[in-house]
């Protein structure tokens, strides 16, 4: 506009002068632009600034644990605190075995409940369903933790673990994988509480990304006669495959980090365990519990487990992330 | 990372308390005395004007704070050893006296029906004893009908001071133990069916629910939850209960000048009728504190809670109260190492 004036009146000073007006507002804008970017930007490197700090941290304390073991601390079988004998296998066999259960468990029933919020469910349930699902995510460990030693553990004992061993019993490998003592608690137990716990996040994500598909390609779906599950099946999943990897990851993260719910169901043995009905243990429920009464070289393998919990959920995300970029490329786009 | 809280309120009282006269007492560590201390502290409060800041935050971590010098005084279960506390300067004194009970759970079985010595208590514990129908669980127990089933070994998951009086009175009773396992806040349990509870309330909890379980509680909680106790045989081979007059027998005669710093080990006491499973909780203060006011605050509070009405506070929670005996030796030949 201004540039327009001043091509009007045709007096070179005048025009110049507003020329000058203008790159004085371009540059303060340019100006606020950088600052703007460079601020951003520092907040954006502090979270890398702290990672690193936690990473570096993490290492240097739990140094004296991998200077005396090395690498076979990941698979050595032991944990005995008085003669200071560690080896992290135990812990890391009981996180990864809880949090497949909980992940076997968590995501079929996750998509499920997040397809019918989002395909079949009536519109007056939508909302309250929801509502559900997200104060579901939003209840404390420590209440999943005491409901299930108090509530869940004596149920799963008499209606599950008992009944199940007086079928499998004697048979070859099942009957192994559901021996043990009945007493409510382990690797199994655990997992199914996770699994509880994650549920609502994987769900209200799942919710959230199948939402976002235009409503255009649904309905030109369905116009063209697909049925509902055709429709999710080819229309929807392939559209939100992205969220939906994110979701599960983010349930992954949390199944694999979750610390006191675990411990009050898992059992806290320091042994590897020998069925799905043993008691375990995890990274994260052995840090809580030892940490009180940790001394010296005990405290320094503390940490050391702690920072493998960080590599083996550094890994997930890694793994998360590449998944991702494999079905984008795959797809051509 | 517990411990963090601590240290920022022990810097806030280096920074902002040394030269007030009425702050706080600071101290951190044992759990095992922490309902007490609390209680004492409130009362104290009351009294004096004067509270006490104590995070129980562990033994391990009590004595890593007063090495750090940031409390008054750190609060350990384990004793330290002469040596250590000559090396750091402090001194080490008992401040109230505790008792572990193993407990168990047998339809039919009530606190007491039941009778057990050191050695197979420690059997059961190892895993050697899995039955309790064990001929050795009977030939203590004639006449009783004992069944056929397994025995789950609950203990506790997290480091405690009940899992270090336990194991001390195990490695006491049994080489096997002392020699396999042996003594601490945490230990690899050996049992192929032990499973770890988080906290008394986590061990109990999982006593009742498991059929032919046993397990261990610090005493205040097997009485308040009513939980079925054994009758232990003590060093003098008398079958007794756990009780207040038991705790105090076996605290009535013990030799606090056998080791330096008052370290002594009360399990497995030889009076005829000690509780066996009987431990000291100790206090750790600097010879040459930092800040002398805060010091000595530490020790009139300790002087308060020797007293009648701090005995009658540890009775309320069955705890004991040190005999005068011992206290008149603490204030006279330790509290007087401390420069005041």
């Amino acid at each position: 506009m201004s540039v327009a004036i001043g091509m009007n009146t045709s007096s070179v000073s005048e025009e110049q002068r507003s020329q000058l007006a203008l790159l004085a507002i371009a540059k303060r804008q340019r100006l606020q632009d950088v600052v703007f970017q460079r601020l951003t930007q520092v907040f954006a490197l502090l979270v890398l600034v702290a990672l690193l700090g936690i990473m570096v941290s993490l290492f240097n304390n739990a140094w004296p644990t991998f200077q005396k073991f090395g690498l076979p601390f990941l698979w050595y079988v032991e944990w005995d605190i008085i003669n200071e004998e560690f080896g992290a296998a135990i812990a890391i066999v009981g996180t990864l075995a809880t949090a497949s259960i909980a992940m076997l468990i968590a995501v079929p029933l996750a998509f499920g409940i997040a397809l019918f919020l989002t395909e079949t469910c009536p519109p007056w349930l939508r909302r309250p369903l929801g509502t559900a699902i997200e104060l579901l995510a939003a209840v404390p460990s420590i209440i999943y933790g005491m409901f299930g030693l108090f509530v869940f553990a004596p149920i799963f004992a008499d209606f599950v673990q008992v009944p199940l061993q007086k079928v499998t019993s004697g048979m070859p490998i099942v009957g192994v994988l559901f021996g043990g003592v009945p007493n409510g608690l382990g690797i199994l137990a655990a997992g199914v509480v996770l699994a509880f716990m994650v549920l609502p996040f994987i769900a209200a994500v799942m919710r959230d990304v199948f939402e976002i598909v235009p409503a255009i390609l649904r309905e030109s779906a369905y116009g063209l006669g697909c049925t509902t599950w055709e429709v999710v099946r080819k229309v929807v999943l392939p559209y939100t495959q992205k969220g939906v990897i994110g979701g599960v990851m983010l349930g992954l993260g949390r199944a694999l980090g979750e610390t006191m719910a675990v411990t009050f169901v898992i059992g806290n043995a320091n042994r590897l365990p020998t069925s799905l009905f043993s008691p375990g243990t995890s990274i994260a429920s052995v840090l809580a519990n030892e940490f009180g009464e940790a001394a010296d070289f005990h405290m320094s393998t503390l940490f050391a487990l702690g920072f493998l919990l960080f590599v083996i959920t550094f890994i997930v995300l890694a793994a998360a992330k590449w998944l991702t970029l494999r079905v984008e490329r795959s797809k051509g786009t | 990372m517990r411990f963090k809280p601590s240290l920022l309120i022990a810097a806030a009282a280096l920074a902002f308390g040394s030269s007030a006269h009425a702050a706080d007492i600071t101290g951190a560590g044992a759990t095992f005395p922490f309902p007490i201390y609390s209680k004492w502290a409130e009362a104290y409060k009351k009294e004096t004007g004067v509270g006490l800041n104590y995070q129980s935050i562990g033994s391990s971590g009590g004595v890593r704070q007063i090495r750090a010098k940031t409390v008054t005084f750190g609060a350990t279960d384990a004793p330290l050893t002469g040596d250590e506390l000559a090396r750091d300067g402090m001194v080490q004194f008992p401040a109230i006296i505790g008792g572990t009970v193993p407990v168990f759970n047998l339809e039919g079985f009530a606190a007491g029906d039941l009778r057990i010595t050191g050695p197979v208590l420690a059997d059961m514990f190892l895993g050697k004893i899995t039955k309790w129908n064990d001929a050795k669980i009977v030939a203590l127990n004639p006449g009783k009908s004992l069944p056929d089933m397994a025995i789950t070994v609950i203990h506790r998951a997290d480091g405690s001071g009940t899992t270090f009086n336990f194991t001390d009175y195990l490695s006491a009773v049994s080489e096997d133990w002392a020699g396999r396992v042996g003594k601490g806040a945490a230990v690899k349990w050996p049992a192929a069916t032990s499973v770890g509870g988080k906290g008394n309330e986590g061990v109990a909890a999982n006593v009742a629910r498991t059929k032919g379980a046993i397990g261990y509680v610090e005493y205040t909680y097997a009485k308040k939850n009513k939980i079925p106790n054994f009758a232990l045989k003590n060093a003098s081979g008398k079958f007794v209960m756990p009780s207040l007059e038991t705790f105090a027998a076996a605290a009535s005669d013990v030799k606090w000048d056998k080791v330096p710093g008052m370290g002594v080990s009360m399990v497995d006491e030889d009076h005829p009728d000690a509780w066996p499973i009987a431990t000291a909780s100790f206090i750790l203060m600097y010879k040459k504190p930092g800040d002398k006011n805060a010091s000595n605050q530490a020790l009139k509070f300790f002087d308060w809670a020797y007293k009648a009405n701090g005995k009658k506070l540890a009775a309320e929670l069955d705890y004991i109260a040190l005999p005068d005996s011992l206290t008149d030796k603490i204030r006279k030949e330790v509290w007087s190492q401390i420069d005041q």
